[in-house]
């Protein structure tokens, strides 16, 4: 058996957070080569400040300076650095209690070789040249007995950027894929359910009113009915097709359910529901398994399907 | 069961971009205003429930996890719901049974969105690869079904525009709501942009920051008390063969175990007013027959003699509902905590005069979560 159909699906955005007055004042004070902490009802200090108290819940306000020297209480190599982590040399993660805090900070130190590090060695942070008010103003700690640098003056921070990346293989279902390889040679293939008689295009593994496999092949004409559609004319990120376009739901002759195109060829203001349609192929070299071999859908020209003749698939 | 009330409600001013304060703050702010209104402290509460639709909303993965401390959490259960923009209503739901049940005595439900943190239309419309990219958000996904009903019910184009202009003057009334439009009309919203035709730019919801939170308890604690008469929750697939995403049978279905758990047998009679998710302006009518107020065809009919306006037979969302704030996480349970709200006589210049039985309903996915509860003013 062959291995399924897979492609890349990269996600990615810059998501924003509003600190707020705590996360605020210790982004802002990393800005200043500080780090700041904060009191809770137990007297402890906490690093990173927290916002509402572990134990009573209430609103915490007393920050407490603390220094930028501390004492690693945990750790764990990283031989091989991933995306997106502080270096891009091998590293540990480890708990650091600065001097005056009561609670640890999960940072990186450059050890260099894990013989370097131990739970109990001194460190001391190392701050990057450029800051912005991010926990990344920390560029990462080091092994030293010696003080950090000195504090300096900034303004405040009210914001921070997050890129969050995900990269994923997403792979087609065994149904899908015959499903997509048909595709590749210019075929709708769908699939019926042996219990209700439904056929599915795209087919699915099973018929989801009856719960069964759906077996048998049903190959479609790639022609069809248009039951409803809305017109795009909102523009937003990552958006593939210029808008106005109108996205119509088509079910194709012999199909018991419709599914969404591209409909083109027509002024957004005369389409109807019941249009009688057909596929535009692309240029067959350009063909992948892929929905996007049809470019699009077009009026074919035929009168317009009885409202009845789709109602129930509304 | 035993008798369970909405005790204290809570919410956040709401707002495009809520930039003072972080995910955090944007939830004790409706939980300290709950509390408050519950006359309760830390102590009293014995469990917390959070709802907040799809992570990628906010980019952070399990945010009950990194919220425990600000939710008063600790040493306590802290359940995470889950069910779309249906969520605040399952939330509400989860922490009534919580109680019913006689699990715990009062329980704290939170729902929030920070929708500035990110962008929901975007996070709706992530290309899947071998398909077509068509999709185009939430609206992009309701837009046909409005357009099937408009044909299949054969309703004037005017009504849309008719709730939303109700709504957006409602939210005029709450302090609040994100969008306060006094002076909105009808031919201002039908001058308004067409976004995915056919649903134009005033007859969509706004993208909101925004929180809630109730506190639900077997025994009133501040004098006044909305009691859960029944709840209700039913699903469905998104697609299937002659699935009518009109008017859904998992929100059909929910409507009649929910007013058989009421003893309603003609809510639009019985009920005084009610707080219905409405995204989009026509599912204001879409909704009234889904859950059983009129018959098939018919709702856009009350909404156009204008029963649905306060002073109308059936006052819906007298709040200014989602179309004028839409925390999409909250909004399921800012429509649960302002039916309570009208039957404790606590909507402020909202106010039902009256009311005494109060619907609050919430959907989500593609029409395909639905969740609702009955509240009154009188102990079961």
């Amino acid at each position: 058996m062959t291995r399924p159909l897979s492609a890349p699906l990269d996600v990615g955005f810059d998501y924003t957070r509003s600190l707020g007055p705590t996360l605020g004042r210790f982004l802002s004070d990393l800005r200043r080569r500080r780090v700041t902490g904060i009191r809770g009802s137990d007297g402890r200090v906490h690093v990173p400040p927290l916002e509402y108290d572990p134990v009573t819940a209430e609103s915490l306000h007393e920050f407490v300076d603390v220094a930028a020297t501390g004492v690693v209480r945990g750790w764990s190599w990283i031989p091989e650095p991933l995306e997106g982590q502080p270096l891009d040399r091998p590293f540990a993660w480890a708990l650091i209690q600065l001097d005056g805090a009561d609670t640890s900070l999960l940072h990186a130190v450059d050890a260099g070789t894990p013989d370097q590090i131990s739970t109990g060695a001194r460190v001391r942070v190392r701050w990057r040249a450029e800051r912005v008010g991010a926990i990344t103003d920390i560029e990462c700690f080091e092994i030293s007995d010696e003080p950090a640098d000195e504090p300096v003056a900034a303004d405040d921070v009210t914001m921070v950027t997050t890129p969050v990346n995900l990269h994923y293989t997403h792979s087609a279902s065994p149904t899908e894929d015959p499903f997509l390889r048909g595709l590749m040679e210019g075929r709708l293939l769908g699939q019926r359910c042996p219990s209700c008689e439904k056929v599915y295009f795209p087919p699915r593994p099973a018929c989801p009113t009856d719960g069964v496999p759906t077996t048998d092949q049903v190959e479609l004409a790639d022609h069809g009915t248009i039951t409803t559609y809305c017109v795009v004319n909102v523009p937003f990120l990552g958006q593939r097709i210029p808008p106005p376009y109108v996205s119509a739901y088509v079910l194709l002759d012999g199909a018991d359910i419709p599914f969404l195109h591209l409909l083109l060829g027509v002024a957004p203001e005369d389409v109807r529901m019941g249009m009688r349609v057909e596929a535009v192929w692309k240029p067959r070299e350009e063909w992948g398994p892929t929905m996007q071999n049809i470019d699009h859908f077009r009026p074919s020209g035929e009168p317009d399907a009885p409202f009845d003749s789709y109602s129930q698939h509304l | 069961m035993r008798p369970a009330a909405v005790v204290g409600t809570g919410q956040t001013h709401h707002a495009a971009k809520r930039l003072d304060v972080s995910m955090a703050g944007l939830c004790r702010e409706a939980i300290d205003r709950a509390m408050a209104d519950a006359n309760v402290d830390w102590p009293d509460i014995d469990a917390v429930v959070l709802g907040k639709a799809p992570d990628l909303f906010e980019g952070v993965m399990m945010p009950e996890l990194f919220l425990a401390d600000a939710l008063g959490a600790v040493g306590k259960p802290l359940l995470r719901v889950h069910t779309a923009g249906s969520v605040g209503g399952s939330t509400g739901n989860v922490a009534a049974s919580l109680v019913q049940s006689g699990v715990h005595d009062r329980v704290l439900a939170v729902a929030f969105e920070k929708q500035s943190e990110s962008n929901a239309m975007w996070a709706l419309s992530v290309p899947t690869p071998f398909t077509m990219p068509v999709h185009a958000g939430a609206g992009g996904y309701f837009a046909p079904h409005v357009r099937s009903y408009i044909r299949r019910a054969g309703a004037p184009e005017h009504v849309g525009a008719m709730v939303a202009a109700k709504d957006r003057r409602n939210g005029a009334l709450n302090p609040y709501a994100h969008l306060k439009q006094p002076d909105i009309t009808v031919e201002s919203v039908q001058a308004s942009t067409m976004l995915w035709d056919p649903i134009r730019y005033d007859e969509t919801c706004p993208s909101s920051d925004g929180a809630c939170a109730v506190v639900i308890s077997a025994e009133p604690t501040s004098g006044r008390a909305a009691w859960i008469r029944a709840t209700a929750m039913r699903t469905e697939p998104t697609t299937f063969a002659g699935r009518d995403q009109v008017n859904p049978q998992a929100g059909q279905d929910a409507a009649r175990a929910l007013w058989k758990q009421a003893g309603i047998t003609d809510p639009l009679s019985e009920v005084d007013a009610a707080e219905i998710y409405v995204p989009f302006s026509w599912f204001e009518p879409m909704w009234l027959e889904n859950l059983g107020f009129t018959d098939v065809g018919q709702g856009w009919k009350l909404t156009e003699a204008g029963e649905t306006a306060l002073g109308g037979r059936l006052p819906v969302n007298p709040s200014g509902g989602v179309l004028s704030s839409n925390p999409i996480g909250a909004s399921g349970l800012l429509r649960f905590a302002e039916a309570a709200m009208q039957v404790m006589g606590t909507a402020g210049d909202h106010q039902v005069d009256g009311a005494r039985v109060a619907l609050g309903h919430a959907y989500g996915g593609g029409s395909q979560f639905f969740a609702m509860w009955v509240v009154g003013s009188e102990k079961p």
